[in-house]
């Protein structure tokens, strides 16, 4: 069975060609690629990036944006590789929710 | 190490369909076309996406299909190709 991301020759829109500015959060998940997956760090590969893309459900694939992709793949890699678990993950989330609620981001 | 097809050669790319990080597209599997050069060796990205070590190294080739082979409904000139590259395990002699 074809993969969802696997889409060449599928029927698609016209290619939009406008360019558009990175949001910061976007340059950041760009950075955090090159610093996991640098020689000393190598907590990531590009290939595993690729392979967890990959693996998004495809309604999730197609909502998501580029750089969207790129955090849940990051994501799923560093859990996969034991760099971080699941619990520490929530925890850490929910403590950037708290401090974005009382306006300290 | 050795490459097993030459540019030239008539090559015929395997109709697999499993489960892994796959680096050949969908629409091309089970086509047939002609080798055009050698890119090179490399770890198989296949087993580097699951964090192993992907060797031997694999031969990677640059493999030139006519577009007409490729899509049935094709209205381009007969002439037009597109060029793929493909890693040696998924290629067959044709």
């Amino acid at each position: 069975m074809r993969s969802h991301h696997d889409m060449g020759g599928e029927p698609a829109g016209p290619v939009e060609k406008t360019e558009h500015d990175y949001a910061p959060w976007e340059k950041r998940v760009d950075a955090l690629m090159v610093l996991l997956s640098d020689r000393e760090r190598s907590l990531l590969r590009v290939d595993e990036l690729r392979k967890n893309i990959e693996a998004i459900g495809p309604d999730a694939y197609d909502k998501m944006t580029y750089y969207e992709r790129w955090i849940t793949s990051i994501t799923s890699t560093l859990l996969q590789r034991g760099a971080i678990s699941s619990d520490e993950l929530a925890r850490k989330l929910a403590d950037v929710e708290r401090r974005e609620k009382a306006g300290l981001l | 190490m050795e490459a097993r097809f030459q540019p030239g050669d008539q090559v015929q790319v395997r109709k697999a369909d499993v489960p892994g990080h796959l680096r050949t597209p969908w629409y091309i599997r089970g086509h047939r076309g002609e080798v055009e050069r050698i890119c090179g060796y490399f770890a198989n990205p296949e087993e580097l996406a699951f964090n192993r070590h992907g060797l031997p190294k694999r031969a990677l080739y640059r493999v030139r299909f006519r577009q007409s082979e490729v899509w049935p409904d094709y209205a381009g000139p007969a002439a037009d190709t597109i060029e793929i590259e493909i890693y040696e395990h998924w290629l067959e002699k044709a």
